[in-house]
């Protein structure tokens, strides 16, 4: 077990470290920092000046080592737009985004399992035909026309749900803000959450179903029919269990499909996150903000995959952490 | 290598023509293909999309790259069987003034095209990769799967996105979208090279082991020559099973991408760049210029989609799981 984490975390701070390096390479080439703090007045000799100054003239590594450095304490630049730590502007927009990963993880959870073990349990019914073919339908909709739709139909024709921005959000034990707790929040958090449901709601639904198809046909449980067990036995605890185990590895590769989604949600609802600020430092060419994103991005996605694998790990016995050679 | 054969082929196949015809009208596939009506419509409804990609020049009433011939006060027109439309225009205009229809055809054209062209480069880098890993085998092997495994942890989507914003960031906005197509088609193709390399790979191994590999190799024919004339062939049902659902994937992608305003400009768009234009004007209750290319882009998908599905049915490869 040790063993594995360490390998896992070798992994991570590699895949880290060619994130810092490409992150950098971007900060490198992309704007000139004079321009952003001297204005036209400053003379080309001052400007040299100040290039050494900054170590704008330093050869390539001597700058990455000095990025990694103050990155590693958190210093990631200033953004130019709100003349901020850009480290800090991005965190203050994770809680909006982490909300509507929540709602949507929610919505994903509570239904794609019940609609995929029912339609693998009863694949004749007539039901189960309606849930496979709309998921079809489902996975040909692109997100941002789900959402367009949405709002169409729900905010300008019904007016039931606000169309954009967050509305008001409580604050969960002073920590941390969230839409979760207020009336208004939770009617502004339906609309995107579903949408982002949209996109992974079909995929677990069709994983689960096959998942179970497969695990309904294997040997261990056809002695548990044999051995007399109750149907709901069988196919909610010896079943069920063995077709969760796929559907946690592939869960995890998708939150970070989520993420990049919620760049789309965001945009079409002018939510208030981190992927909608993303986009907006892209149109300002706010370089910090962008490496800054990529980073927290990238950490993410290598922390949910690390926990993922060790959770698959300690659930699935018969894994063998280690690779035997 | 393969070039030297390539005449060999052909002359094989202008022996045989009638001979292929027949086998394919008596083949598995054909029949399938005759007893399911929703393969027959797909292959219908797909076959119109592309006449209609191909034909756009011939078949839109009017120009939409050309300025001379938009007017800007036939902008926002509606379709023109609801009140308010005129007859020239029958889907509407755009917020341009360009007909939606013209716009339409056109923009079908630049999706597919993207598509096409992001699947074929995905292919050839996958298959390439797929073949070496899965025949060399070895540390070579685990590498390039250790790299494939990697790129697929991070989603095709952010990588794009995040590709796309720098080059713009860094291209100026005129420039890149000069560019637009050929990034679309490099960056999408380049993100999803392993789904084809794993296919390939697991495929490669379950056939490096048969007895005509062995056959191939004891007559002492290269390597090359083993993995692209007799493996290859062999691996095709999956890879074309895979092609069908990439492209669906690859169009959605482009959308997605011209939606947040990194792919096509507005001046040449795509289904994806038509959608994000009108969304804008759906407020104000001119719908017809988001959801008609809407409806458009969701049909192809959704044929191709169920084309995938129809074929995995039918060619029945191992796809396999890891």
């Amino acid at each position: 077990m040790l063993a594995f984490l360490i390998k896992r975390l070798i992994q991570a701070v590699v895949v880290m470290f060619v994130i810092s390096i490409i992150s950098f390479s971007i900060q490198d080439n992309l704007g000139d920092p004079l321009r952003e703090l001297v204005g036209q007045s400053v003379s080309e000799a001052e400007r040299e000046l100040l290039r050494d100054k900054l170590g704008l003239n330093d050869s390539f590594l001597v700058q990455y080592v000095r990025f990694a450095g103050k990155a590693l304490q958190g210093d990631l630049g200033n953004s130019y737009f709100f003349k901020k730590p850009a480290l800090e502007v991005i965190l203050a927009k994770l809680p909006a985004t982490l909300d509507l990963v929540f709602g949507a993880t929610l919505i994903i959870v509570f239904l794609s399992i019940p609609l995929g073990v029912f339609s693998a349990l009863k694949p004749q019914s007539i039901f189960s035909k309606l849930i496979m073919g709309l998921s079809t339908v489902g996975i040909s909709i692109p997100v941002f026309l789900t959402a367009i739709c949405l709002i169409y139909i729900f905010a300008i024709e019904l007016s039931w749900a606000p169309a954009f921005g967050r509305g008001d959000t409580g604050s969960f034990l002073g920590l941390w803000d969230t839409s979760f707790l207020t009336i208004d929040g939770l009617s502004h958090l339906i609309l995107p959450c579903i949408t982002l449901a949209s996109i992974m709601l079909p995929l677990f639904i069709r994983l689960i179903r096959s998942e179970m198809l497969e695990v309904l046909q294997s040997e261990y449980v056809r002695f548990a029919w044999a051995k007399g067990l109750s149907p709901s036995r069988i196919h909610y605890i010896h079943a069920l269990k063995n077709t969760m185990l796929p559907v946690i590895t592939v869960g995890g590769v998708q939150i970070g499909t989520m993420v990049a989604y919620t760049i789309l949600t965001e945009t079409v609802f002018q939510w208030p996150g981190m992927g909608f600020l993303f986009l907006e430092a892209v149109n300002r060419v706010d370089t910090p903000l962008i490496v800054a994103y990529m980073i927290v991005v990238g950490g993410i996605f290598i922390l949910v995959n690390t926990i993922v694998d060790l959770i698959y790990g300690l659930v699935n016995p018969t894994v063998k952490l280690i690779r035997s050679k | 290598m393969s070039k030297h054969s390539t005449p060999n082929i052909n002359g094989k196949g202008n022996n045989h023509v009638y001979t292929l015809q027949e086998r394919f009208f008596r083949s598995h596939f054909w029949h399938s293909l005759k007893v399911d009506l929703v393969a027959q419509i797909c292959f219908l409804v797909f076959i119109l999309y592309v006449f209609m990609a191909i034909f756009a020049p011939l078949i839109a009433p009017f120009d939409p790259y050309d300025p001379v011939s938009i007017d800007i006060m036939n902008s926002e027109l509606p379709p023109s069987w609801s009140e308010g439309g005129e007859s020239d225009f029958w889907l509407g205009t755009d917020n341009q003034g360009r007909d939606l229809w013209s716009t339409i055809l056109y923009g079908t054209r630049v999706s597919l095209m993207i598509g096409i062209g992001a699947v074929l480069l995905q292919a050839f880098i996958g298959i390439c990769v797929g073949l070496i890993a899965g025949y060399k085998g070895g540390r070579l092997d685990s590498l390039l799967m250790r790299i494939a495994d990697v790129q697929l942890s991070f989603s095709t989507l952010m990588v794009a996105i995040i590709v796309l914003a720098v080059f713009q960031a860094s291209f100026g906005t005129e420039l890149y979208q000069e560019l637009a197509m050929v990034m679309l088609i490099l960056v999408i193709g380049i993100a999803e090279w392993p789904q084809y390399a794993r296919t390939v790979r697991a495929s490669v191994l379950a056939e490096k082991e048969k007895e005509y590999v062995d056959a191939a190799r004891v007559i002492g024919l290269s390597n090359t020559r083993i993995m692209f004339r007799h493996i290859l062939p062999n691996t095709l049902s999956p890879i074309l099973v895979i092609s069908t659902v990439q492209v669906a994937n690859a169009i959605i992608s482009e959308a997605a991408l011209s939606f947040l305003g990194l792919g096509m400009p507005i001046s040449e768009p795509s289904l994806g760049s038509l959608i994000s234009s009108g969304f804008e004007y759906i407020f104000s209750g001119a719908w017809w210029i988001t959801m008609i290319p809407g409806a458009v882009l969701v049909i192809l998908v959704l044929v191709m989609n169920l084309l995938g599905d129809w074929l995995r049915d039918v060619l029945n490869p191992k796809l396999y799981k890891d």
